[in-house]
């Protein structure tokens, strides 16, 4: 079972290694705007298992709050690659 | 037995990340890596938070991981709609053997 979790963990891990990737080398700046929402969606699958292998349910706040927080970080970067202003 | 098919469920889930994630560096442009790692990565988070609410058993757990699944259904085709039109806007140009643009044309009857 330890096995299982550490090759979910590696595996999480290679996500998210691959979106910095893309976060650091995108040549546009879109590029990296869909790099950072992909890793923010990925982190909450991350605290997700975390939750379900120490087995307190507070990483399950963690990631609702994270999910939150990447979605209003997206919006506000796709209305600025727009070029409007946030109260449009 | 749902331990199991929640574990089963996460490795799933996992795989669809790592080929969104395959997909966000090998694709030549903004669209299509949009395209690829969009889907992918939100049906594998959906997957995995199923399989973590399968295999927790536990009720709070469990109702935690349903809602935060629901949640990003709702929010990440949104956000990635928004990263498109503002791509779109921002000047990004098109992969070169792209063959059609449907926004640009719709833009271009409505001007």
């Amino acid at each position: 079972m330890q096995i299982l979790m550490q090759s979910f963990y590696l595996g999480l891990c290679a996500c998210c290694f691959m979106c910095l990737y893309r976060i650091g080398l995108g040549p546009s700046a879109p590029d990296r705007t869909v790099a950072i929402d992909i890793l923010g969606v990925i982190v909450v699958g991350f605290c997700a298992l975390l939750g379900l292998a120490t087995g307190q349910d507070f990483y399950l706040t963690v990631a609702l709050a994270w999910a939150l927080l990447s979605f209003i970080g997206t919006i506000a970067l796709a209305k600025f690659l727009e070029g409007r202003s946030f109260d449009e | 037995m749902s331990d199991v098919i929640g574990y089963m469920l996460i490795v799933l889930g996992i795989l669809f990340n790592l080929f969104g994630c395959i997909g966000l560096v090998r694709f030549p442009d903004v669209y299509n890596r949009l395209q690829a790692s969009t889907k992918c990565v939100t049906l594998g988070t959906i997957l995995l938070l199923i399989g973590v609410a399968l295999a927790s058993g536990s009720g709070a757990m469990a109702a935690k991981a349903v809602v935060c699944a629901v949640f990003i259904l709702a929010t990440s085709p949104t956000a990635a709609h928004a990263i498109a039109k503002g791509a779109y806007a921002s000047g990004v140009a098109l992969w070169e053997k792209t063959i059609v643009d449907r926004y640009g044309e719709h833009l271009k009857e409505k001007s």
